[in-house]
């Protein structure tokens, strides 16, 4: 695997490995290559155990698992989708019977939905000037992007990202932390395009109104 | 730039449609009433590099991975599964 790179430059699962290559790679027994594939998938495969699951050891024991299917299904592995789409279809089947054996998993609520924005920042609609533009505007916040990912700001995320229901976390933790493509992602989880679409707005959105509110980076018109 | 044609896109639907636009899935109509408000409208211009700054963040989220024990056990495991 020469030219491959110890880390990849951010969270995002790699895309540089090809199918054909990757099942290869595995069919040989290269212990090597199956360990880089380890460490770098089983980032986004934890975070998506843990939309699930609560306990960190959990979320461990799902991962472990979902490379073990892996391992022992290769064979019937089809590529009529990516191989890190038919993984991650693994992870989310086993996390949600796992959170089903806890019993964590309560009857699904509807979707909220109603304005992403708290309708008290715009100006009423019947406003005789600028109707339905902002009353309490957002303005840029104070920390270079760096800095939105040290301490305490990157728990900020952490904990929206947790409060979220959970068919918006699984997407969101597909889309923006594993960089999967939007067919990808329907594909994992079975979506439709439109709905995905909800998800992923709704969420990136509770994500942007949790770190405004911590900046409290807002300022009347 | 702006088509009188088309009405405005007051900041209220305008952050309804933010992910849309970054899909690449508006109507050319709603773009351009989109990039038309952006383009006058400071909140919303920073509405939408907020959005953007959220998406390039949660890319960076993900650093621990599994265990050192874990991946140990998935070495062996998969040096038993390659002999077969």
């Amino acid at each position: 695997m020469a030219g491959v790179p110890s880390s990849s430059p951010t969270g995002r699962l790699r895309r540089e490995w090809d199918d054909d290559a990757l099942v290869a790679s595995l069919r040989r027994g290269d212990e090597r290559f199956f360990a880089e594939l380890v460490e770098d998938w089983s980032r986004v495969m934890l975070v998506l155990a843990l939309s699930h699951v609560e306990s960190r050891a959990v979320a461990e024991e799902v991962v472990q698992e979902a490379w073990l299917t892996v391992l022992r299904d290769l064979d019937r592995f089809e590529r009529r989708s990516a191989l890190r789409t038919w993984v991650l279809g693994i992870v989310v089947n086993l996390a949600r019977s796992r959170a089903r054996a806890e019993r964590r998993s309560v009857p699904i609520p509807p979707e909220p939905s109603g304005p992403v924005v708290d309708p008290a920042r715009f100006r009423p609609t019947d406003a005789a000037r600028w109707p339905d533009h902002w009353a309490l505007g957002p303005v840029r916040w104070p920390a270079p992007e760096d800095e939105l990912l040290a301490g305490e700001t990157r728990q900020v995320i952490l904990d929206a990202i947790s409060q979220l229901p959970v068919a918006q976390r699984e997407l969101l933790v597909l889309r923006d932390l594993g960089g999967l493509t939007a067919a990808e992602t329907c594909n994992v989880l079975g979506l439709t395009d439109t709905n995905q679409r909800v998800l992923l707005h709704r969420s990136r959105s509770r994500v942007r109104n949790a770190l405004e509110h911590y900046f409290d980076a807002t300022e009347p018109t | 730039m702006i088509d009188d044609h088309l009405p405005e896109m007051p900041c209220r639907e305008l952050v309804e449609l933010v992910t849309d636009y970054l899909e690449g899935r508006l109507s050319s109509e709603d773009r351009t009433r989109f990039e038309a408000h952006i383009s006058e409208c400071d909140y919303c211009e920073a509405y939408l590099e907020q959005m953007r700054q959220t998406i390039r963040v949660l890319g960076r989220l993900p650093e621990e991975s599994l265990s050192s024990e874990a991946r140990d056990a998935l070495l062996t495991a998969f040096r038993d599964w390659s002999r077969g």
